[in-house]
């Protein structure tokens, strides 16, 4: 099977940031027809990987072969000359221009008066017609079609300059499942064609769907490279957290059981509470003095079903009531109204603010709940910052140091702070223990024991599974949106049997995706081919 | 000593450093034309105090006003270019009340003026703020409607005459004297104590700030961005219908077409002078106060030395600009320039990611790219 030479070979890549090891000798092959996907965790170097072979970031070791020749790619331009092209998460186009205009940006065809619209709109349908959109207007604004069609006209966009190799970084994040199919069948007709395609994605069954090949990184180091059909999910899972099956059976033996007292009535109840396009209609009940885990993969819903507990997305089905009363939970407000805190896994864009000091930082969310015309008398402020600052050991422990400019691991300590000197009753953390260093994660999973002791009830979400068991008294497992199983932990439960939960769970993407593949008012051209 | 020493360390490192001394130089160069130019008199009739500075320091007063209003919108992350409509807006309500009032001491018909004219400013303010918050608009464009329909309401106000009106009261506003100083500075800075005050002693400030910085943070950590970004375009609203009120109370005409004309762009440039960046997030009163100033300073010296009208925004442009080649980082850029000075990264590596590595890193996987951000961003900030 290995006949053909790879058209991309990376060996030993090391990239180092200042104070991380991002990638470790990684190794890499991208054979032309061939979808190989990258898989990992948070944090195992996907998208360093990525960068690194798309000229973004200079590695530090190692080397990169391109046709067998051996390259130096020092911009994105290197990249794309050598055949490499990408499209990201986010569709980096121009909503305002038209389709054909974001197609042939940069290689308008030129005639002797400036540029020739008619032709560059006439080559615009060709290149769309290649991937089956021959009956996309290519004068439409891009903004009035869709997600996922702006996201095929990327990928028609970077296959104009007639790439060799194509990356597509979590290309279906914001997608439906028909749209899923129907980039699947244009990566299919691109395999044909002999593009050697890099498909990165967090679901587990598209990778199975759409993958020949798999690459597996874990903490920057390479894992292994398998083809897809020696593998199954349960080991691709273990191999992705690192621990095999054998040592997952092994792990845990002195973990919480659940001994909580239900005759006081949960402090939460939700029933059917979803939002369209992020967590399916969901049951939850959360008890005071719990800690109760969300284990599931990046994008499972765990996120964003916390979300919707504290109010930071308003949710379009179900109702929660807290102590036996309905409420409604549509703002941050709401949420800390009601006594409920909600810590983000997104802690640049939606926590820390970074100009502001340790200090205003961790006041903050009890200042907004005083309102404005109440200010924290200096002391207060003094005193509060003080508490949190010795009770989580943040360093440096200087109130007034721009938050900006603390680790990782300290600045997840000054927002747990923030939302501690609230004195939630629900406390919801979000990765809280995501990149930062072994020291600041036992600090804060010591704090979450703590804090259940204390009567707070606690939701621990963490993309590392034996984490979620060793903290949680009970275990909600989602997968694709959906709450799939609820596990009470006790001494005979492991990450594995979780593992296993996910992994057998079937969705029916994949079936979906069978039949679905030419559809979604997508006709074929053959001639254009 | 030590103290003064320390103390004067600060100063030069603030923002506005560079405004105090553009303010000193400009009236040195008034000074080479004329020796006395700096001179306070004391007028033998009345006692008040007369001089080139006393009018630098009236002529400030309504910069003053709508630069501290654009500078809390400033922070938020907004800008408001209707402050030059809305001063035009509350001057035509002003002498448009007083115009039919025959008793020309009647110091109620005053304050119903100023009331009127402020409660209007105030309520195309909030509109702004509804606009920006609600509806969604940049904040560029619901003002510059604003500009423009402002303009409109004040023509509609007055009929599209430039009314004048005869008010002693009104007209003490911005030529009285009060323990021999001009009343309009005395208000001026009581207004501009009173806003610091009310925004740096409540916690305002700090939501202000954190909004501009982080919104999306801010709103997770529970503050109400809408009602906070809202009330700040009405205290600018209101603001500018204070300068409105200066403006018109000196010659007691208002011109629907002059008053206020172009004067967002004195007081964008008095908050900018004053270190706060157009991106949002930290700003200064002082440094504000100080731009203002200057600004102020800039006019009359334009006028002491004979500048041409024609040639008057090209020297004030020039002014400015060196002004703000000096605030920034200049020492970053001589340093990038030197052949040899700058440490730069291993191979490859932009400009961009090259300043990245001179900085330290917080040790997690996301440095790299939040430091890029933070490097184009400053450069943003520096052009």
């Amino acid at each position: 099977m290995d006949g053909p030479s790879p058209i991309v070979e990376m060996r030993g890549i090391s990239v180092t940031f200042p104070g991380v090891k991002a990638l470790d000798d990684v190794s890499f092959r991208l054979f032309p027809g061939e979808v190989h996907s990258l898989m990992g965790e948070n944090g195992a170097g996907k998208s360093t990987l990525i960068k690194a072979l798309t000229g973004v970031y200079a590695i530090d070791a190692g080397t990169i072969l391109i046709e067998g020749r051996e390259r130096r790619l020092h911009s994105t331009a290197d990249a794309q000359a050598a055949g490499i092209s990408t499209v990201y998460q986010e569709v980096n186009l121009c909503p305002n221009l038209t389709i054909g205009e974001n197609v042939m940006l940069g290689h308008e065809v030129r005639g002797r008066f400036g540029i020739d619209w008619r032709a560059t709109h006439r080559a615009a349908t060709e290149a769309l017609a290649r991937l089956g959109l021959a009956d996309l207007d290519p004068r439409r604004p891009l903004a009035s079609v869709s997600l996922a069609i702006q996201q095929l006209v990327a990928i028609s966009r970077a296959m104009v300059v007639n790439a060799k190799v194509l990356i597509l970084d979590e290309p279906t994040s914001s997608l439906d499942a028909a749209e899923v199919a129907q980039l699947f069948s244009v990566i299919r007709r691109l395999r044909e064609q002999g593009v050697a395609i890099l498909f990165v994605s967090h679901f587990l069954d598209q990778v199975f769907a759409i993958s020949d090949r798999i690459t597996v990184l874990r903490n920057g180091r390479f894992e292994g490279e398998y083809l897809r059909r020696d593998l199954d999910r349960a080991t691709l899972i273990a191999k992705m957290i690192g621990k095999d099956l054998e040592a997952l059976r092994a792990l845990g033996s002195h973990r919480h059981t659940s001994a909580q007292d239900r005759t006081t009535g949960p402090l939460l109840r939700a029933s059917g509470l979803g939002r369209k396009g992020s967590i399916e209609p969901t049951d939850i009940e959360l008890y005071p003095g719990e800690v109760v885990g969300f284990a599931g993969l990046l994008g499972s819903g765990r996120t964003e079903l916390a979300r919707l507990l504290y109010g930071a997305d308003r949710p379009d089905s179900g109702q929660v009531e807290v102590d036996g009363a309905v409420v409604h939970l549509n703002t941050p407000v709401d949420g800390l109204d009601h006594g409920i805190a909600y810590s983000t896994e997104n802690r640049r864009d939606e926590g820390i603010v970074g100009d502001l000091t340790v200090r205003e930082n961790v006041i903050l969310a009890v200042q907004a709940r005083r309102g404005w015309a109440r200010p924290l008398s200096r002391r207060e402020q003094d005193e509060i910052v003080r508490r949190y600052i010795t009770a989580l050991n943040i360093r440096p422990a200087d109130p007034e140091a721009l938050i900006k400019n603390l680790s990782g691991g300290n600045q997840q300590k000054v927002l747990l702070g923030r939302w501690l000197a609230t004195h939630p009753r629900l406390l919801l953390l979000d990765e809280p223990t995501r990149g930062i260093d072994v020291g600041a994660k036992a600090e804060i999973q010591a704090e979450v024991s703590r804090l259940a002791d204390d009567g707070v009830a606690v939701v621990f979400i963490s993309s590392e599974i034996e984490e979620v068991v060793r903290l949680s008294e009970r275990i909600v497992v989602l997968k694709d949106h959906h709450k799939i199983g609820e596990i009470v932990n006790g001494p005979d439960v492991t990450a594995d049997q979780i593992v296993e939960v996910i992994a057998r769970h079937d969705s029916g993407v994949e079936t979906q995706l069978g039949a679905e593949e030419v559809s979604a008012g997508v006709t074929v051209e053959k001639e254009s081919a | 000593m030590n103290g003064v020493r320390a103390w004067l360390r600060g100063l030069v490192r603030r923002q506005y450093f560079w405004g105090i001394v553009a303010i000193l130089l400009l009236l040195g160069l008034n000074l080479i034309k004329d020796p006395t130019y700096l001179a306070i008199r004391t007028n033998p009739a009345t006692g008040n105090l007369a001089g080139n500075l006393l009018d630098i320091l009236r002529a400030s007063a309504p910069i003053l006003m709508i630069s501290i209003g654009m500078a809390l919108v400033i922070a938020t992350g907004g800008i408001d270019l209707s402050v030059g409509s809305l001063m035009a807006v509350a001057g035509a309500v002003c002498m448009e009340f007083l115009n039919p009032i025959t008793d020309a001491s009647s110091v109620g018909a005053m304050f119903a003026a100023v009331g009127l004219a402020l409660l209007l400013a105030g309520v195309l303010g909030a509109v702004n703020g509804v606009l920006v918050t609600v509806v969604g608009l940049q904040p560029f464009i619901s003002t510059l409607v604003m500009m423009l329909a402002g303009r409109g309401v004040a023509k509609v106000i007055t009929s599209g005459q430039n009314t004048t009106a005869v008010n002693e009261p009104f007209r003490w506003i911005a030529n009285g004297y009060l323990v021999r100083f001009p009343v309009v500075f005395l208000i001026a800075v009581a207004v501009v104590v009173l806003v610091a005050l009310v925004v740096r002693r409540s916690a305002l400030g700090l939501m202000i700030e954190a909004i501009g910085i982080n919104r999306a943070a801010s709103r997770m950590s529970g503050i109400k961005p809408r009602g906070i970004i809202i009330s700040v375009y009405v205290m600018s609203g209101m603001l500018a219908g204070i300068a409105g009120i200066f403006a018109v109370s000196s010659v007691m005409t208002v011109d629907v077409s002059r008053t206020g004309y172009q004067l967002e762009l004195d007081a964008i440039l008095a908050v900018v002078i004053g270190g706060t960046s157009l991106a949002g997030g930290k700003f200064s009163f002082g440094g504000t106060v100080v731009g203002s100033l200057l600004i102020a300073t800039l006019d009359k010296t334009v006028v002491f030395l004979g500048v041409s009208a024609a040639a008057t925004p090209a020297f004030k442009a020039a002014v400015i600009i060196v002004l703000c080649l000096l605030q920034s980082d200049v020492r970053a850029l001589i340093r990038r320039h030197l052949p040899g000075a700058a440490r730069r990264g291993p191979a490859g590596g932009g400009p961009a990611s090259a300043a990245g590595r001179d900085r330290e890193v917080p040790a997690n996987q996301e440095g790299p790219a939040n430091q890029e951000v933070t490097a184009t961003r400053q450069r943003e900030v520096t052009v």
